[in-house]
């Protein structure tokens, strides 16, 4: 159903009467409910870490057996991580969703292959990632680069950066050829067919006219997936993220610290929970903007381009 | 063009039409090829994932230096005087899985009770009731709390959900199956509301009209009409749910208390595959039978999970294609 059509959706009832009334109350109450969910996690983080959030806390290092002192190398980790994964997702996501929306012939067998395996990508609960990262990266590919280039010395058969981004760009996948494939198909057909009769070429086509359309539609995508993965713990548990590094990540086969992991580490390794609450508030809050405002400005870009095509057609 | 191809759907003439205008040239190919390969990606994930978790788990079945430790069916049947027991790192080390797969069960049925009926009583109050200047809004809240990170879904049930659910509850423990399902249910909400939401609004319009035009009131048009031609998207959204639920991870491993114990008490400390296998995997000897054990449950989570999702999309196909809407 079209978003037109939708919107025109006849309102139910003339003068609802009582058992109308409770029916509307009670649906109204339960979005109430999930509403105040979101709500009240937002509110408590807000509350509990805002005093916490100052500038050290930001830019310093932990002292004192993570109990004093900021967050900065878990910031630099999760920015470094993220970066990292949008360079491989993204690239990797936009050719798929081009490759399904542009080329492949309607009912092609691969297409409809790579459909289902975007769909079960997007199920796969995130700790088989995690064990997936660890069996195949670490010790298959890593193991592998080992041997063969340093004599079997450990280099890049262990938890590293680099493994845990591949492991992060392949869950977040789905997410950017979802938003990118559905960008593309509201192109307009007579685009194409305008920049095909002047004699560009297909490729020509896809690069000039149709990809540069549908730039809200992969900006969103790239936008969900480092949202996404900025805030992911399990995959990255045993594929790189460390408890404590006294040193920031400067090679791909570093191991990093990360906010997500950081937080799991706190409140669950530390023998003193109550000293390290505010740290823990802090680290959760600054998480929590992070992925909260890049999820903001996913969801305005999307309104606003859904906006913009619907208005066009 | 030929006479054929002019019978062809518009998409099929737009595509053949580059080589009218201008020979193929390799650039063209190259680039198509490469798109062609960069899609295999996917494909290809999902078999790795299949093959290389799968390889870890396989020696729980065949190696025989497994079996001297572990046979596969004690991961099934109680230990003689310990009884159905998860201890892996003790002196006999035991490796009963029924506590785990109870521990799933408790919090995800827990997770499912709060968030059906919730999610699905907000799906039809956007669809059917609520104005379109509200709507607007509510859909991306809901976003939002889909893209709340778990890991801080977990840490908000371990410091506050616990401290609440307690003092109403009187629970023993802390940290038990009731805060993890309830912490949970953070999670599925938004999945079972968007499935849901999806379903209803594949409901034909001319149903509606039907409907209200036979003289039904609101609630007579949804309850016999809406409702039962959406169900089974609705029960897709459940079944997705399900899914999303028994894979999810850190909100369980912050919240639930982790503690093997198979009972049935909701109060109680539970233990649930998935937070086993974060515990565990990073302390473990690779290669140990402990570790093989922990493969073998992610292999039985990946499939269960993707069982799940194909009678999920399943559902929602069939439904779409029986109400007649794209």
């Amino acid at each position: 159903m079209t978003a037109a059509a939708a919107t025109a959706l006849p309102r139910l009832g003339r003068r609802p009467n009582p058992g109308d009334r409770t029916l509307i109350i009670l649906t109204a109450t339960a979005t109430l409910i999930i509403l105040a969910m979101l709500v009240v996690v937002l509110g408590d983080v807000i509350v509990g870490g805002w005093g916490v959030l100052t500038w050290e806390f930001i830019t310093a290092a932990p002292r004192d057996g993570m109990t004093k002192g900021g967050i900065f190398p878990a910031i630099f980790g999760t920015v470094a991580l993220t970066l990292l994964m949008t360079i491989v997702a993204v690239p990797a996501g936009v050719a798929t969703a081009v490759y399904l929306a542009e080329y492949a012939p309607p009912e092609s067998r691969l297409a409809r292959i790579v459909n289902v395996c975007i769909a079960n990508l997007a199920g796969v609960p995130s700790i088989v990632f995690g064990l997936f990262g660890l069996g195949f990266f670490i010790a298959t590919v890593g193991r592998g680069i080992d041997i063969a280039a340093f004599g079997g010395q450990p280099t890049y058969g262990k938890p590293s950066l680099i493994w845990a981004a591949l492991t992060l760009a392949i869950l977040t996948l789905p997410v950017v050829v979802v938003s990118t494939e559905e960008a593309l198909r509201a192109v307009p057909r007579e685009l194409r067919d305008g920049s095909l009769a002047l004699g560009a070429t297909k490729f020509q086509t896809i690069t000039r006219v149709v990809l540069p359309q549908a730039v809200g539609g992969i900006l969103t995508g790239g936008i969900l997936a480092v949202s996404r993965g900025a805030g992911e713990v399990a995959p990255i548990m045993f594929t790189g993220a460390a408890y404590f590094l006294p040193y920031l990540p400067t090679h791909l086969n570093d191991q990093f610290m990360n906010l997500g992991y950081h937080v799991y580490v706190l409140a669950t390794q530390s023998p003193d929970v109550d000293r390290t609450k505010p740290l823990l508030y802090g680290t959760v809050l600054v998480l929590l903007l992070l992925t909260f405002l890049l999820n903001i400005v996913a969801i305005a870009i999307r309104i606003r381009f859904r906006r913009r095509l619907s208005s066009a057609q | 063009m030929t006479g054929s191809a002019t019978s062809h759907s518009a998409l099929t003439k737009a595509r053949t039409a580059p080589t009218l205008v201008r020979q193929t040239r390799w650039v063209e190919r190259a680039a198509e090829a490469l798109v062609k390969l960069v899609s295999l990606v996917s494909v290809a994930s999902v078999l790795l994932i299949l093959i290389f978790v799968g390889k870890e788990a396989l020696p729980i079945l065949t190696s025989a230096e497994v079996h001297k430790e572990l046979t596969p069916g004690a991961l099934f049947t109680p230990y003689a005087g310990a009884g159905y027991m998860w201890q892996p790192v003790s002196e006999v080390p035991k490796y009963n899985v029924i506590p785990l797969f109870v521990g799933t069960l408790k919090v995800t049925l827990v997770a499912l009770f709060v968030a059906v009926p919730l999610s699905v009583a907000a799906a039809v109050y956007v669809c059917e009731f609520a104005p379109r200047s509200l709507r607007e809004y509510i859909k991306p809240a809901i976003e939002l709390l889909a893209g709340i990170p778990s890991v801080v879904v977990g840490f908000f049930a371990l410091i506050v959900l616990a401290t609440w659910v307690q003092r109403i509850f009187g629970t023993e423990h802390r940290l038990n199956a009731l805060v993890a399902g309830f912490g949970l249910a953070f999670a599925v909400c938004p999945v079972i509301f968007s499935v849901s939401e999806d379903a209803l609004r594949a409901v034909p319009n001319s149903y509606r009209t039907a409907a209200v035009a036979l003289g039904s009131t609101p609630s007579q048009t949804l309850l016999r009409v809406i409702l039962p031609a959406a169900m089974p998207g609705i029960a897709a959204a459940v079944v997705l749910g399900f899914g999303r639920a028994i894979g999810e991870t850190m909100i369980v491993v912050l919240a639930s208390g982790n503690a093997a114990l198979l009972d049935a008490s909701l109060g109680h400390s539970t233990r649930t595959v998935t937070a086993t296998i974060a515990q565990e995997l990073g302390e473990v000897v690779v290669g140990s039978p402990h570790y093989h054990v922990l493969f073998a449950l992610g292999a039985l989570l990946f499939l269960s999970t993707l069982v799940v999702n194909v009678v999920g999309e399943r559902i929602v196909f069939g439904m779409r294609r029986r109400l007649g809407s794209q």
